[in-house]
């Protein structure tokens, strides 16, 4: 009996320790102004808006759904806020609030079109794709918003206790939606409904308002990111904020051991997923690989820990075993 | 009422899209004429050779997300090809076909041997093939070859030569997938592995042969798309897969597998070029953002109306 996460585990820290030993830098870590600098850092930095997709990406596929909008609503997001800071001049609080509140409607929409109109999940989602950017796009008719905001710059590069500001929101939100899987009822439901949604349903579960739920927890989690990506380049790009970032959400609960077809919600694997990904990326750039070439080694690398997590490995590593001991 | 029942997607489909095409040439001046339609055809062909590859991959329960990474690579290729190493305009294409069909089969047989999910393998695959694209130019290029340029202005009767080369696509493939063994094949697969095993079907081959088909259709996409563009580009194929896998869908192919056409993946192509030439051209709506929030609109009110007729012919206790 492995202990849960063991092959994510095993893959972070061979990824790890290989940069340790031979990439240079890599190890360093130093305290400078009151705050922690050094690789390991900008990981957890850099990496902290995939974090955030990755905890909302895992609620929606342990009920058996998926939620492609993630990088739209955090374009939709970031515009938001930069918009109500700009255009209409108001606070921060308030700004932070609407591009929340914006999010989480679109997740709630998502949920709503899922459960009652009965559409599939990566239908609805690639609806949310193309019209949240599409939104974002309209409200900031096609522009760039930059702000200068140093309290809202905040959530993309302030610091508490000498730790950056997204790593603590990352552990603060992976911390919440931990407690609610584990202490409360909300991930028995979760892992129920996505394992057998009639069952799920004909003992009693309230399906429609889980779901619901779900998608509007991982839209909450887009605008949070959204929030993230905006403040730390001080203005909202809609064209490329979040771009693509849905897949390496996705690639991150896989790597994370979460299966696609729902029923289990692994939280603390989707984490090293991100992480893992986080740190191949970073790697690569500190090595200097050219960035469009580094997609070959990140599928390369991605696919031998998903196969390290399949059957078919298990029984090629037996096999393997038992021909050495004949 | 068994024809009616066996593919009332894909006429509701049809319906829907009739009455749009109505609706359309009621409030557009001109709208319904040939010209406009052979539009539709033309500007959405690179799409609709990928999205008859996407239907056999929907067909047998699978998805494939690498049909725009190797759209784009077949195109490039055939660009080096071409202007770099002189070589001739059918020895290129066939080039990148083999390599369309190797690096599909190659994913479809990943996905067998170890049982990932098709959704990671063929993303991966996206991955993958777009670093390869990279690795062999790093940017989009020209070709501007006397072969080339004559076959990209070639024209049969009122027609294209992508437009003809997408209707020969769907013509094929609704033939392959309705009357070949193969075809059967891959909607036992969709309908339910373990029953087709259980009946001896190949299903190893059929799951290899149905990437291998998306490939294909993938990389002649990408052939299709150096006429279209007179050069091979690695942009054009960006996003590309959810469009092919929203046209499937719109054409009444349920992602589940196992049931839809390629008849309907037809109608889809040209719902979306319908939908996409009404806004942009006839509406004059120039903003990108306004157009895609349109676009989004219209598949959602799309796939609700289908639903709604689908529901009334089948009755509601279809699981669909």
């Amino acid at each position: 009996m492995r202990p849960r996460n063991f092959w994510p585990w095993v893959a972070l820290g061979a990824l790890l320790v290989f940069n340790l030993v031979f990439t240079q830098g890599f190890a360093r870590l130093e305290f400078r102004e009151g705050r922690l600098f050094g690789t390991l850092v900008d990981i957890f930095q850099n990496g902290a808006p995939v974090m955030l997709l990755a905890v909302g990406m895992t609620l929606v596929i342990a009920l058996g759904g998926i939620d492609l909008s993630v990088g739209s609503v955090m374009a939709l997001s970031g515009a938001v806020a930069a918009l109500l800071m700009t255009e209409h001049a108001q606070p921060v609080p308030l700004a932070v609030a609407g591009a929340l509140a914006v999010a989480l409607g679109a997740g709630a929409l998502n949920g709503v079109l899922v459960t009652h109109g009965g559409i599939q999940p990566i239908i609805v989602t690639l609806v949310m794709l193309v019209m949240g950017r599409g939104v974002a796009q309209t409200l900031t008719h096609d522009q760039k918003v930059r702000f200068e905001v140093p309290a809202f710059e905040f959530i993309g590069n302030g610091t508490v206790a000498g730790l950056p500001f997204p790593v603590l929101l990352v552990a603060a939100v992976a911390l919440t939606v931990g407690l609610l899987l584990r202490n409360t009822a909300t991930g028995l439901y979760l892992e129920a409904m996505g394992s057998n949604p009639r069952a799920a349903r004909l003992s009693g579960l309230r399906v429609h308002v889980i779901q619901i739920l779900a998608f509007m927890a991982s839209g909450l989690c887009a605008g949070l990111a959204g929030l993230i990506a905006a403040a730390d380049i001080k203005e909202a790009d809609v064209a490329n904020a979040g771009l693509y970032l849905e897949l390496d959400a996705i690639l991150a609960v896989v790597l994370g051991g979460t299966s696609l077809t729902g029923g289990r919600a692994n939280l603390v694997g989707s984490l090293i997923g991100a992480t893992f990904i986080q740190t191949l990326t970073t790697m690569l750039q500190m090595r200097g690989v050219i960035t469009e070439h580094t997609l070959i080694i990140k599928a390369l690398v991605a696919l031998s820990v998903c196969f390290m997590q399949t059957p078919a490995f298990e029984r090629w590593t037996r096999r393997l075993r038992s021909a050495e001991a004949a | 009422m068994n024809f009616l029942r066996k593919h009332v997607t894909v006429l509701a489909g049809a319906l829907v899209y009739v009455l749009l095409y109505a609706l359309a040439s009621v409030r557009y001046d001109g709208f319904f004429s040939l010209p406009v339609f052979i539009n539709f055809l033309s500007n959405n062909a690179v799409l609709g050779i990928v999205a008859v590859g996407m239907t056999f991959v929907i067909l047998s329960g699978g998805i494939d997300l690498s049909v725009g990474a190797v759209m784009s690579f077949s195109s490039v290729l055939i660009g080096v090809l071409i202007m770099e190493h002189g070589w001739s305009v059918p020895a290129a294409i066939a080039a990148s076909l083999v390599c369309g069909v190797t690096l599909g089969a190659l994913m479809g047989a990943i996905i067998h041997t170890t049982g990932i999910k098709p959704f990671i393998v063929t993303l991966a695959g996206m991955f993958f093939v777009r670093g390869l694209a990279f690795l062999i130019h790093l940017e989009s290029i020209g070709i501007s070859q006397a072969s080339h340029t004559a076959l990209a202005m070639a024209r049969v009767g009122p027609l294209p030569l992508t437009a003809v080369l997408f209707l020969g696509f769907v013509a094929v493939g609704w033939y392959v997938a309705v009357f070949t063994p193969f075809g059967r094949n891959v909607y036992a697969l969709g309908g339910g592995e373990e029953a087709a095993l259980l009946m001896g079907l190949p299903v190893r081959r059929t799951r290899i042969a149905v990437y291998a088909v998306s490939g294909f259709c993938a990389s002649f996409a990408g052939a299709a798309l150096t006429f279209y563009l007179s050069s091979g580009s690695h942009l054009e194929g960006v996003g590309m897969e959810l469009d092919a896998i929203a046209t499937v869908v719109i054409g009444g192919t349920l992602l589940a597998g196992g049931v839809g056409s390629v008849f309907g993946t037809l109608v889809g192509v040209l719902m979306l070029g319908l939908i996409l030439t009404s806004i942009t051209t006839y509406e004059g709506m120039m903003s990108s953002g306004l157009t895609r929030v349109a676009i989004g609109a219209m598949l959602l009110a799309f796939v609700l109306l289908q639903k709604v007729l689908t529901r009334r012919v089948a009755g509601v206790g279809r699981a669909t």
